[in-house]
């Protein structure tokens, strides 16, 4: 940040390509050294069987993106709601937002969709498997988002509140009009970072059968026995979502580094 | 403004910040309020202003007396202005936006009324060519004029200023103090908290000096700088006054 900031445009540039340059490099090495291993191993490559099964890879891929989107959007409204309720001033509020937030940070994911699906979501009758697993994933990444948008609303000044209240806004046009619009800039980031999260979480979603990216290439696998040819698809594929959605997260950091006034 | 101050109590946690203060002036259009640092003119001017609750005591300006409950508090600041040391602009909008976030959003006008209002003000101010400018990109002084500005936008009946200049290097103090004093001759009343004592001698009517939690003494400009039967503010004068 304070790097591209200092130097002149040119010199920002240069920095961009040597840094360029360097990914690639060590993307180079790590290919070699994978390459070598595999030879090694003296693994006979078969792609013709799960080339067949194309369709399931491109289908379980799109219901990845598909159930990261839709649990992201809620869980920003989940988040959101709960890092207001740990600001709160009533102790019972807080006390709520508090238990919510350790309760799931505290277990583990997998635990939390079999209880989710086949206690909770049975009990009130909730039978969508996708439904119950993108509520489940949305109230998972909803406390980790608490804790983001509770750095980001503490992160703003109080000056910014007094002079909020002494022009008169409510409390709700305060936190409309002049905290968010500041925390969000602040969030974006590590927001995107929680993206990439949720989408690796989301292949959980395989123990309650919901059809995304990693049982499909679980169901290929079996069909298949080719166990690389399905695997190493399913890693390339992550990895299409997930590293331009890191360069986005870097992005943003330093687009919206903004001083202060 | 007739300010009537009685028994004014504030504490943080257990320490006593104001200690049943009393401040009575006279019907007067500036007031001035000096004294020590960490004397507690800023709880005072906040308690004012309309933004802390006191724990005791009560506030009345020309006879109306300041609510105790929220609602009644909110509905009270939208008829004053509040100016801060740190100015307090909102970092995320310009200049201009930071003047017709109140009109719009809290005294109903319509944008382009909002924009007529600020044009003649900023004008006026020789602002107009850095009403788009994010505040980030403003020097100090414009800063802290935009700020006054904002709280003048909405016609208050009196302005509280805390320290205004005293984030400023001389220059732009001189650009903010000409900018209050020009606003004294148009008529605006404002309670102020500042350093600089020859301002506060040139504009201030009445003159309150603050010190432990209470009000010293108080009284005309002339007779507070010149000759106050308190020894603890003849004391203040000469060592901070040339
Ligand atoms: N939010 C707070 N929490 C705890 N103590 C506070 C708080 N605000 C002020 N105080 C204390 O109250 C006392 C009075 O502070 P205040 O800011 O009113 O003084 P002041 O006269 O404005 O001083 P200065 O000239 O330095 O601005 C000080 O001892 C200060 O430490
Ligand atoms: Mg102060």
């Amino acid at each position: 940040m304070a790097r591209s900031q200092s130097g002149s445009p040119a010199h920002g540039n240069l920095d961009r390509m040597s840094r360029a340059l360097a990914h690639t490099l060590v993307v180079a090495i790590l290919a070699a050294l994978l390459a070598v291993a595999f030879w090694r191993s003296g693994y006979e490559f078969q792609w013709e069987g799960v080339w067949a099964y194309r369709q399931k890879f491109v289908t379980g891929w799109l219901t990845t993106v598909a159930m990261s989107l839709a649990s992201l959007v809620l869980s920003a409204l989940v988040g959101l709601v709960t890092a207001v309720g740990l600001r709160s001033r009533w102790t019972l509020v807080e006390a709520a937002a508090r238990v919510y937030v350790e309760l799931i940070r505290g277990t583990p994911l997998l635990v939390q969709l079999l209880i989710g699906f086949y206690v909770v979501a049975n009990a009130v009758g909730l039978e969508n498997r996708y439904v119950v697993g993108a509520l489940v994933l949305a109230l998972f990444s909803g406390a980790y988002m608490a804790e983001i948008f509770r750095g980001g609303l503490a992160a703003i000044p109080a000056g910014q509140r007094d002079a909020a209240r002494a022009i008169g806004l409510t409390p709700w046009q305060s936190l409309r009009l002049v905290i968010l619009p500041q925390a969000i800039r602040l969030v974006l980031p590590a927001v995107a970072g929680q993206l990439v999260s949720l989408i690796k979480d989301s292949s959980l979603l395989s123990v309650i059968a919901v059809s995304e990216f990693t049982l499909a290439a679980q169901e290929v696998n079996s069909f298949t026995y080719s166990t690389l040819e399905s695997y190493l698809p399913l890693a390339a594929g992550y990895l299409l979502l997930t590293l331009p959605l890191s360069a986005l997260s870097r992005w943003l950091e330093r687009s919206f580094a903004y001083e202060a006034g | 403004m007739e300010l009537v101050v009685k028994g004014l109590t504030q504490a943080y946690g257990k320490t006593t910040v104001l200690d049943r203060l009393d401040l009575v002036t006279g019907d007067i259009r500036a007031l001035v309020l000096v004294g020590p640092s960490g004397g507690g003119k800023t709880t005072l001017l906040r308690i004012l202003a309309g933004l802390d609750l006191p724990i005791e005591g009560s506030v009345s300006f020309a006879g109306k007396t300041l609510p105790r409950d929220e609602p009644g508090l909110l509905a009270y600041r939208r008829h004053v202005g509040t100016v801060f040391q740190a100015y307090n602009l909102f970092p995320h909008l310009s200049a201009l936006d930071n003047l017709t976030l109140p009109l719009v959003h809290v005294h109903g006008l319509s944008p382009a009324a909002a924009l007529e209002r600020v044009a003649e003000p900023l004008e006026r101010f020789k602002l107009a060519e850095h009403a788009h400018k994010r505040p980030s990109q403003l020097s100090g002084g414009q800063k802290q004029r935009i700020a006054i500005l904002r709280a003048l936008a909405t016609k208050p009946e009196r302005l509280f200023l805390d320290e205004p200049t005293s984030a400023l290097d001389p220059e732009m103090t001189a650009e903010v103090l000409e900018m209050i004093g020009e606003l004294k001759d148009l008529g605006t009343r404002f309670v102020l908290v500042t350093h600089e004592m020859g301002f506060a001698r040139r504009v201030a009517d009445e003159v309150a000096f603050v010190g432990g939690g209470k009000v010293v003494a108080s009284g005309p400009a002339s007779t507070m700088f010149e000759k106050c039967p308190e020894p603890r503010v003849r004391e203040f004068f000469a060592r901070i006054l040339p």
